[in-house]
């Protein structure tokens, strides 16, 4: 029920900045609509840890900044091979055990495997995530293993 | 203050386009799907990232001169990059398990090449 609440409230917040128009009307509009998906959410069953990721709390937001600065690094350096005159790549599918207990763990850590250019997860099998690299430095496991360890403690939520 | 807010912003958006220029000329270089898609995600990630910005920053200084309708716009901008975020893994994971799931062996460096 209380993931139900704080799904409402996400939807009408939401709502609300897209709108920009505060009329009774308008206003009753969204939070008409916002409660009606809300009632459908629930009858299809998607209200729990997974659709509304609630428990994560904060800590999806401290894990963000560094997935951007890995996101950055990773670009410049796809960037410098797709420059390179000679197109320096060894493409290579390796194996990755994550450490993530949870679905939602693994969701985030597939995710921002592939949002990091030059890495895609191409499988997820319980706890093995196949990736595709385009350089074999892509994947020499430091960048992966430091992801794996923030994912595991973003998963455990506050 | 303004012309130091112009000038970041003016520094995203070209280098946003940089990103969206090499990630373009990646995808023609690159020699097979697989490897296209890495070239492809640095247009959505990077690419998009620096050119949202940048117009975030053009909002800013919007904000800053006391409109306040600029703030709609940034909250705009932000969750543009949201859905991003959450898409387009999803959609290059898609890509890549179909061509898997169709056959279509990954290409692999020659041999000299492949240290």
């Amino acid at each position: 029920m209380l993931r139900a609440f704080g799904l409402g409230t996400i939807l009408v917040v939401f709502w609300l900045l897209l709108s920009g128009h505060y009329t009774l009307m308008l206003i009753s509009f969204g939070v008409g609509s916002s409660a009606l998906v809300v009632y459908l959410a629930l009858r299809m069953d998607v209200v729990d840890h997974e659709g509304v990721p609630l428990q994560l709390g904060g800590r999806f937001w401290l894990y963000l900044p560094w997935l951007m600065k890995e996101i950055f690094v990773a670009n410049v350096a796809v960037a410098k091979v797709i420059l390179h005159p000679k197109l320096p790549i060894s493409p290579i599918t390796v194996i990755f055990h994550g450490s993530q207990k949870t679905d939602i763990g693994r969701f985030i850590y597939a995710n921002s495997i592939t949002l990091t250019p030059g890495t895609i997860t191409t499988g997820v099998e319980g706890q093995d995530f196949e990736i595709h690299a385009l350089t074999y430095a892509d994947v020499d496991g430091r960048e992966e293993d430091e992801m794996d360890r923030r994912v595991t403690w973003v998963e455990q939520g506050d | 203050m303004e012309i130091v807010l112009d000038g970041l912003s003016w520094l995203c958006i070209v280098g946003g386009l940089f990103f969206m220029l090499v990630g373009t000329l990646g995808l023609l270089r690159m020699p097979d799907v697989y490897t296209r898609l890495h070239a492809a995600g640095m247009t959505d990630t990077m690419g998009a990232g620096l050119l949202l910005l940048g117009m975030g920053l053009q909002t800013i200084i919007g904000i800053v001169d006391g409109d306040g309708q600029y703030w709609f716009v940034l909250f705009r901008l932000v969750f543009v990059y949201a859905f991003l975020l959450f898409t387009s893994p999803i959609a290059t994971h898609a890509v890549a398990r179909a061509a898997l799931h169709g056959g279509l062996e990954p290409y692999r460096a020659p041999a000299e090449s492949a240290d």
